[in-house]
């Protein structure tokens, strides 16, 4: 029997899109039993939202002091005590996940399955390695748990028509002291989350400026999308890390995907081709962006942007 | 500090036609990227008076020697290869990496936060959890206060920051430095700096049961699409699509 015990990101608050990829991606085992655990100060209101997602049969809510915020060291081991009763583990590839998951699965004696694109079956998977130049079919031992991060770009959110029952249980295992949460410097936007949007307008380095990011914004907000950006306009200090988007940053798969002034280092495409549909502005013809974009437009990004967005609105 | 010998970054790489890996034969080969910032982050530490030695560890084949002297040559003071041939899964490097800090008794471990050929990110996190000390992944700040440090690290909402008692565990992001030149006559003095070489069977590690990589395939490609010539027509484009 499989029992898939999925972990939850969140922010305290609200659950992040990513659980319900995860629960997904657990919805590939055939006949799995599905729980999703939740680690937080007070997880009321997570947990909730938890038990809304198709094909979950339970929410672990673990609620302390200590899980106020998601330090890995901290975690780990509760999730070790809850795993006995697992056969799979499964945690989004985001940074939560990446940094939590190996964690967890050195304390179970296992290494882990990186960036699940598919299940084969209940110990074999599909992943990408070489920034997804190459995909490998990749055999967990038998009789051993399994624990894994999953690709977001693979896989889609469960409908919210669950109503699973929530279990408090109490977790006995001591605690490290020797990691404290100091700070978040989360960059506050009304615009929809880059990971899970639908849309995304991303800019790259000949945006030129900070301020010159302003007509991707614009562009953005008459789309209703979320916004990117190249490595090369990290680096250049334009927006901040959060906006990266590639293979060390985000890899998203929206249905539709505008990259403005962004050349297509292998890297970033890496991080675009399980997008639906990618339009490409750039002012070089020759741009390696244009070879994978299903329609692209050569010019003047200051003179094509602007226009776009008053095409968009009207 | 940690080195993985892996294909240079700049090389495309192509899945072979029988599916059995990648080309590496005559495939130029370099340290991982993230492993240089890692190394350069260290031999900082080490310019500002905050460490005493910096010991670059490999664990590949003979052929790493290459990688554990350029970075001798960028600055480390001492190297050590554990020596295989074999493919080595995280949890059995994490494994290595801890026998060997039962032995030097490092302040700090900073490794890269992943090697560009598996693209696992596990070791660092492993290395932690099996010497029940603190990890701070992907970080792009790395200041040292005695006995403990404070790691910026960069994260999905933006920047977290951690205090972390030492020693530690901490994998490193593309944006905490830019890693130094090698220069001529330091690859000359790396030549006289020390290199040990222990084999992986030497060590005594117990390897569990450990993930086979059975089939190796190329990714779907996308088709290059249509140019347009203006405004209007993307937006007629992308209208047809139902895009807009």
């Amino acid at each position: 029997m499989t029992r898939v015990l999925v972990i939850a990101e969140h922010d305290g608050k609200r659950l992040n899109a990513s659980a319900a990829k995860c629960v997904g991606c657990a919805s590939g085992f055939s006949g799995a039993e599905i729980h999703v655990a939740v680690f937080a100060d007070d997880g009321a209101a997570v947990a909730s939202e938890a038990a809304g997602l198709a094909n979950v049969s339970r929410v672990i809510q673990v609620d302390n002091p200590a899980n106020s915020h998601p330090i890995a060291a901290v975690l780990a081991p509760q999730i070790a005590f809850l795993a006995s009763s697992y056969t799979h583990v499964l945690g989004p590839s985001t940074t939560f996940g990446k940094d939590l998951m190996p964690r967890v699965a050195a304390l179970l004696n296992v290494s882990q399955v990186s960036d699940i694109m598919l299940v084969l079956g209940s110990h074999a998977f599909k992943r990408p390695v070489y920034a997804g130049n190459a995909i490998v079919t990749v055999e967990a031992p038998a009789g051993q748990p399994v624990v894994g991060t999953v690709r977001m770009a693979s896989y889609r959110a469960v409908e919210n028509t669950g109503n699973a029952p929530i279990e408090r249980p109490s977790i006995d295992v001591e605690l490290p002291q020797h990691t404290r949460f100091i700070s978040l410097q989360a960059g506050k936007s009304d615009r929809p989350d880059l990971q899970t949007a639908s849309r995304v307008v991303s800019g790259g380095r000949a945006l030129g400026s900070s301020e010159n990011f302003a007509i991707i914004y614009k562009l953005a907000d008459a789309l209703g999308a979320a916004v990117g950006a190249s490595r090369a306009a990290v680096d250049a200090g334009y927006v901040p890390n959060e906006m990266q988007v590639g293979q060390t940053g985000k890899i998203i798969a929206p249905e539709l995907y505008i990259a403005v002034g962004i050349s297509g280092a292998i890297q970033h495409l890496t991080g675009i081709k399980d997008a639906g549909t990618i339009v490409a502005i750039n002012k070089d013809a020759d741009a390696p962006i244009f070879e994978i974009a299903d329609f692209g437009l050569v010019g003047d990004l200051f003179k094509l942007v602007p226009e776009l967005e008053q095409a968009v609105k009207s | 500090m940690g080195l993985k010998r892996v294909v240079d970054y700049n090389v495309r790489v192509r899945v072979k036609s029988d599916g059995s890996g990648v080309e590496t034969d005559g495939v130029k080969m370099s340290i991982n990227p993230f492993d240089e910032i890692a190394l350069e982050e260290a031999l900082r530490i080490r310019e500002r008076g905050e460490a005493r030695e910096v010991v670059v560890v490999s664990i590949g084949p003979v052929d790493a020697q290459q990688q554990l002297r350029t970075g001798l040559a960028m600055g480390a003071d001492r190297a050590i290869l554990v020596e295989t041939n074999a493919a080595i899964d995280p949890l059995t490097g994490a494994r290595v990496l801890l026998e060997l800090v039962n032995r030097e008794k490092p302040d700090l471990v900073i490794l890269g936060k992943q090697a560009i050929d598996n693209d696992n990110a596990q070791t660092g996190q492993m290395l932690a959890a099996l010497w029940q000390r603190p990890q701070a992944t992907f970080a792009s700040r790395l200041v040292l206060n005695g006995a403990t440090a404070t790691v910026t690290r960069e994260v999905d909402s933006g920047l977290e920051s951690l205090e972390i008692d030492l020693p530690a565990v901490v994998t490193v992001d593309l944006r905490l430095n830019e890693p130094r030149y090698v220069k001529l006559p330091d690859i000359m003095k790396a030549k006289k700096k020390p290199l040990d070489q222990i084999p992986l069977a030497s060590l005594g590690i117990t390897m569990g049961p450990t993930s086979a990589v059975t089939v190796f395939e190329p990714p779907q490609q996308r088709q290059k699409g249509t140019m347009l010539s203006d405004v209007a027509g993307l937006v007629s484009a992308m209208k047809d699509k139902g895009l807009l």
